[in-house]
């Protein structure tokens, strides 16, 4: 998150263009498949995420890393990926929103987000359900204070919030009766 | 949205990584966790010319117990210290504090070395380490060195960090028995900058008067601040509410807090430098006595 | 009218599968073939002459193909159009161009369009465009901007005043003259900054053997849309198509007109190549419109006991630099004579100076002039409780409009159709326990406790509208809305709707109207919209008026369909059309039920239309078009109980409970409801507790970033306890009346009178939102509280 430092941003500072960035080479894999591109060093990961791969379910909804609309599992970790760049993602293995279905059935994330009306306008959600997603994997058994705090860094303006609270407990429930199944 | 362009290195040890510091002086940006840096990247209040990535470095992301002291490689994440089981039993107010750092994401990606170096008067860690008197390791062309808390923050986004220097490594005294800590925060919304924030460390010895106090305030000055005087009002004495008071009255006047449009009037911060301290000593104190 | 299984139920939404899977379609996912970027240069001071503009810099940067000033499109684009021109009021609208040409008049004023290859390119090329500006002092604030020695931000608009719009109805001053009590509060109601999390963008695309004209844009109605752009880039209306694919939440910032949109069309046939641009946070908070910011002066006037006589408001509405689209409209109509709220007042006056300051643009958002007028009134009748010593609740149920005195004219003119007020506030204080409530803030309050209660009773105005009344109120346009509904050969359905959801859920609810209406099967029913190159002309979806209006339309053109269908099975049973009944898609003859036809096969027989399947004379095929024009408005009401604590110390509230029962008349999907109510809550909630745009005396916005303007998370709101009465519209053809704006119309005046009743026993009896921690603190030190 910014600081501003006292810039005074209103004179167009009218440096000389900048270098050219040499391309650099990046391997990503993205949903199981492997994507090997040249990027420029600054393209931001959401930005090779949707325009590269035309992955657009992944969203961009502010430049400061507050509203998590761009949030993907990067190597395990729920992370924005409007604040990597895509360079440095190389080697690295990624899940979004595409991803989270299996062989056409949808994830119990997706399916209690639909059952318990976790969703209006639809911009947040992927962001939202991929922190769902990743707060499951880390607690299986979230009070809704911990679902609550666990989604702080989404942003949702239609919802309130309230039937995602209830979709994500309602998620974690169904995910630990199908382990019990499997046990 | 869109950054300026950079050029991009990703040295594989901390050695290359101060050499090409050293070469690039001035006009190289370290990235670590990047959760402050892209954003002003982004709006372009940082404009690089060559980004050197931490990342690849191996062997700057860990948690371990040294003779004495905790031992946090630079390149640790938030959440990582959120969840360590041995911060938790040794130094449990730096869970706490993590705990309120950004937002899970956030936290998943930051470090602790990039925020330090980040040195923002508002950064959550400078408060808890100034309470807990860690040490800051910092490798530079010429070796190693070690920073005391005390001495590192200097100014507003200003470390006491040469250009050509890397912190390494963030070492923490471990608190003895008696020990208790609290972090609080006063913020507008989760995962805000702070209002004010305060860490209180304290270790009580066996006769019930108090041998350590280590006070930190957050966003309540120029840099993270240590409130001395709160701390040795503290020191020696039984903690009764009325010396706890007393300790709260000396951190509002430790505090220099400024005047921010969104986040407080000056005179509104130092009021919650009171209560934010009472209250984190109170709290530290119950947890020393094992509440 | 039947009551079946799908009307009424919570079915899930079928907008949602392609949502959670990452399939929605938005306007940034749009990519097309040799697309190019645009970018905006906007201006850095509120106010200043634009002495010169240079763009060679900026046009050598490798992968630039164009840049644009606002002279360059001087002569090339229209102004943006305002809509409402409100009469009587000395009106007077500023030209307002898509760029700025020779001066700009807020920080975001934009001055130039970069085109580039690339987002990235784009964003460098402005870096490179110099200008060389002449500052002027700025106004920022509405009652600075009225002093004479203010700064003029238009010659021909003195002391900046827009207009002077007054409204009033029965003696106002025989009111106040026979008052034992009058109250008088200065109230604030904060500017807001709307933050769909989908920004404004745009893609144009043009066809230069067709003339034709496509743009995808984030809109809420694409036909007002179509017909603003087409005079602004001068394209014909027919040749011009707008598409709002999916569209990630508006709250009224995606209504209105703006340059950008117009410049990206108009870039796309000058360049010839696909166009995108796509604001970034920060652009959106500085160009895109606020809401709300508004000062007010009320005076009420009322009996000792308890007895309202009067009310009287004088109000200043912050503008912004330009007039936009639907911005005199709103801090008017939609407030002025929504002022009498659940109650009899008998004599009402409002005045409003609408105000041009050097700040964005200000215009509808959620609830729109009904949350200013709500919170009056609300926070009014709360001081006058406070004053008289009186139970809040009982004051509210003195002044009620009793349930059979509708339908009921209110002072101010318009004609409530149907409410049971008392009912629905007796539900919320049954249901959040406020006897037990009373007496626990009394206790605690004795150990220094600081529990607050506080009910808002609300009536909200929606269903926009009959024509005839909002054109009178100088509207540009009837806002009735259009249908068309196709049985298609094999009995499926489709629905071409002018309304535009964007979050809202009708593709599901409208879905459930005609599966109710024609008894087919709710799956084989779709909904389209959004296109205006398929949907018949419509208004589209702002002002909680797609349900009662658009679904109206439909529920008409359903039973339109069901008209014929009923002579063509009259005509293949054989029977006499009086004879033939209609259950559940089947037309059968009342004494032989077994001699049926269902919808499916009255459809194929009139498409088949030969001898034996059509009547003679009759048209062949089977659908409807609706356009439908509500004969009054629909005033959806209830009662929001709000439950905070005051930390003592800090200032900071905290929301224990928040009750909310509303009455939208029927309801068709009881689960988006309560979606709708909770989102809207939260939202006023947000206004009472967190949010507010801020500028400072320079015109810089301090709140440019969702860093620093404070919308809540997940973490910093309660859980809303939601329940309904129902008082169905006697006039709307499905008794629906609308709740997209109630939660927000509601809960700013009930957490704001939450948090005084806490303090009320201080001597404290009104505080302007939002309320932060120093905000109440301040209150609490000044009262010897907080230290």
């Amino acid at each position: 998150m910014p600081r501003k430092k006292r810039v005074d941003r209103r004179k167009p500072r009218a440096k000389a263009a900048p270098p050219t960035a040499q391309l650099a080479k990046i391997n990503v894999k993205v949903n199981g498949v492997q994507y090997s591109a040249e990027v420029e060093p600054r393209m931001l990961l959401v930005h090779f995420i949707r325009d590269v791969l035309g992955l657009t379910g992944t969203h961009v909804g502010c430049d400061t890393g507050n509203c998590g609309a761009c949030t993907v599992i990067m190597d395990g970790k729920s992370v924005k990926s409007c604040n990597i760049f895509a360079v440095q993602a190389d080697g690295a293995e990624i899940l979004t929103v595409e991803g989270l279905a299996r062989d056409g059935e949808l994830h119990p994330v997706q399916q209690a987000f639909w059952e318990h009306h976790g969703l209006q306008c639809g911009f947040c959600t992927p962001g939202m359900l991929m922190q769902a997603y990743w707060l499951l994997t880390q607690n299986p058994s979230p009070t809704e204070e911990d679902v609550r705090r666990g989604l702080s860094g989404n942003l949702c303006r239609c919802t309130g919030y309230q039937k995602i609270v209830e979709a994500v407990l309602a998620a974690a429930e169904q995910m630990r009766g199908q382990q019990q199944e499997v046990r | 949205m869109y950054p300026k362009s950079f050029q991009y290195f990703a040295p594989k040890s901390v050695k290359d990584a101060i050499s090409l510091l050293n070469k690039l002086r001035g006009e190289a940006k370290v990235i670590a966790g990047g959760q402050s840096l892209v954003p002003m990247m982004k709006l372009r209040l940082a404009t690089p010319a060559y980004l050197i990535d931490l990342n690849k470095i191996k062997g700057l992301e860990y948690i371990k117990a040294g003779r004495g002291v905790i031992q946090i490689g630079a390149l640790t994440r938030h959440s990582t210290i959120e969840k360590s089981e041995l911060i938790r039993e040794r130094v449990p107010i730096m869970a706490e504090a993590a705990s309120h750092i950004g937002d899970p994401q956030v936290r998943n990606l930051g470090t602790i070395g990039g925020a330090l170096a980040h040195c923002d008067p508002a950064g959550d860690w400078g408060a808890v380490i100034l309470a807990l008197r860690g040490e800051i390791r910092v490798a530079g062309p010429r070796g190693q060195r070690t920073i005391k808390a005390d001495n590192f923050f200097v100014d507003a986004f200003t470390p006491a960090l040469k250009p050509n220097e890397l912190i390494t490594e963030i070492r923490i005294p471990t608190p003895p028995e008696g020990s208790g800590g609290a972090y609080l925060k006063m913020e507008r919304r989760a995962g805000d900058f702070a209002i004010a924030g305060v860490a209180a460390q304290i270790t009580i010895s066996p006769d019930g008067t108090c041998k350590y106090a280590g006070i930190g305030l957050t966003a309540l000055g120029p840099t993270s601040l240590r409130a001395k005087k709160a701390e040795e009002a503290l020191v020696g004495r039984e903690l009764t509410d009325e010396v706890i008071d007393e300790a709260a009255e000396a951190a509002a006047e430790d505090a220099k807090p400024f005047d921010d449009p969104l986040r407080g009037s000056a005179e509104f911060r130092r009021a919650m430098a009171r209560v934010l301290t009472r209250r984190a000593v109170k709290q530290a104190l119950s947890r020393a006595r094992g509440g | 009218m039947a009551v079946s299984a799908i009307f009424g139920a919570r079915v899930k939404r079928r907008e949602d599968p392609r949502m959670i899977t990452g399939q929605g379609r938005y306007t940034d996912d749009i990519k097309l073939s040799g697309m190019v970027y645009a970018m905006f240069l906007r201006s850095p001071y509120a106010h200043a002459k634009i002495v010169s503009i240079n763009v060679e810099k900026a046009r050598k940067v490798p992968g630039v193909i164009a840049v644009y000033t606002g002279k360059d499109l001087e002569n090339k684009l229209g102004p943006v159009p305002c809509a409402w021109a409100i009469p009587n009021a000395d009106l007077k609208v500023p030209k307002y161009m898509p760029l700025a040409v020779d001066r700009v008049r807020y920080v975001g004023d934009p001055v130039a369009v970069v085109v580039a290859e690339s987002p990235y390119v784009a964003r460098d090329a402005l870096e490179q465009i110099e200008v060389e500006y002449e500052r002027l002092p700025a106004v920022v604030n509405q009652e600075e901007a009225v002093k004479p020695e203010a700064p003029q931000l238009y010659d021909d608009v003195p002391n900046n005043i827009a207009f002077h719009w007054s409204i009033s109805g029965g003696d106002v001053e025989k009111a106040f003259a026979e008052a034992e009590v009058v109250i008088k509060q200065r109230i604030i109601n904060n500017r807001l900054q709307p933050t769909a999390i989908e920004t404004r963008g745009a893609v144009a695309q043009y066809n230069q053997a067709t003339g034709e004209l496509t743009v995808w844009m984030t809109s809420q109605n694409p036909h007002i849309h179509r017909l603003l752009l087409a005079g602004i880039v001068g394209v014909p209306e027919h040749k011009l198509r707008v598409v709002a694919p999916d569209v990630g939440g508006g709250f009224g910032s995606k209504i209105h007109c703006y340059g950008g949109e117009a410049v990206v069309a108009f870039l796309a046939k000058e360049l010839g190549r696909p166009v995108k641009w796509m604001e970034d946070r920060r652009e959106n908070y500085l160009a895109t419109i606020h809401g709300r910011d508004h000062i007010q002066y009320v005076e009420l006037a009322a009996k000792r006991d308890g007895t309202i006589l009067g009310l009287r408001v004088k109000a200043y509405a912050n503008l912004g630099a330009y007039l936009s689209t639907a911005s005199p409209g709103i801090p008017t109509i939609l407030l002025g004579t929504m002022l009498s709220g659940c109650y009899k007042i008998p004599a009402i006056s409002c005045e409003v100076y609408g105000v041009l300051t050097n700040t964005a643009p200000v215009d509808a958002y959620r609830g729109a002039g009904r949350p200013e007028a709500s919170f009056i009134v609300e926070r009014m009748v709360d001081i006058l409780a406070h004053e008289l010593g009186m139970d809040p609740a009982e004051v509210r149920r003195k002044n009620f409009i009793p349930p059979d005195a509708f339908p009921y004219t209110v002072a101010t003119g318009l004609q409530y159709d149907s409410g049971n007020y008392e009912a629905a506030l007796n539900k919320a204080l049954e249901l959040v326990g406020y006897q037990q409530l009373r007496e626990e803030q009394k206790r605690l309050r004795e150990q220094g406790r600081l529990i607050g209660i506080g009910i808002s009773s609300y009536v909200e105005i929606c269903g926009l509208g009959p024509s005839r009344v909002v054109r009178a109120t100088g509207f540009g346009l009837g806002l009735w809305e259009s249908a068309v509904v196709r049985v298609h050969p094999t009995g499926k359905v489709t629905v071409y709707t002018g309304g535009h959801p964007h979050g809202q859920g009708e593709e599901t609810t409208f879905a459930q109207i005609v599966a109710e209406e024609l008894g087919v099967p709710f799956e084989d029913v779709e909904v389209v919209h959004g296109d205006t190159a398929m949907i018949p002309f419509g208004t589209g979806t702002y002002g909680s008026r797609t349900t009662p209006v658009a679904g109206g339309a439909i529920a008409i053109a359903c039973r339109r369909i069901k008209e014929k269908a009923k002579k063509i099975a009259a005509y293949l049973l054989e029977a006499s059309e009086e004879d033939i009944e209609f259950e559940r898609g089947k037309f059968y003859v009342k004494d032989a039920p077994e001699r049926a036809k269902t919808i499916a096969e009255i459809a194929l027989s009139s498409y088949l239309a030969g001898e034996g399947e059509l009547p003679a004379g009759m048209e062949p095929g089977l659908e409807s078009t609706a356009f439908y024009d509500p004969e009054n408005f629909t005033f959806p009401f209830g009662t929001h109980v709000c439950v905070v604590e005051v930390d003592p110390e800090t200032g900071e509230v905290h929301v224990k409970r928040y009750v909310a029962v509303d009455d939208c008349g029927r309801q068709i999907n009881p689960m988006i409801v309560e979606g709708q109510v909770q989102g809207g809550v939260v939202q006023g909630m947000a206004q009472a507790l967190w949010e507010e745009a801020v500028y400072d005396k320079d015109g810089n916005l301090l709140t440019a970033t969702l860093s620093d303007y404070a919308v809540p998370t997940s973490a910093d709101v309660p859980r809303i306890e939601t329940s309904s009465t129902e008082t169905p519209s006697p006039h709307n053809p499905l008794g629906v009346k609308g709740v997209g704006e109630t939660g927000t119309i509601a809960a700013t005046q009930a957490v704001v009178n939450a948090v005084v009743d806490a303090l009320a026993h201080l001597g404290v009896r009104h505080i302007d939102p939002p309320l932060k921690a120093e905000t109440v603190w301040r209150i609490l030190k000044e009262k010897g509280i907080a230290k």
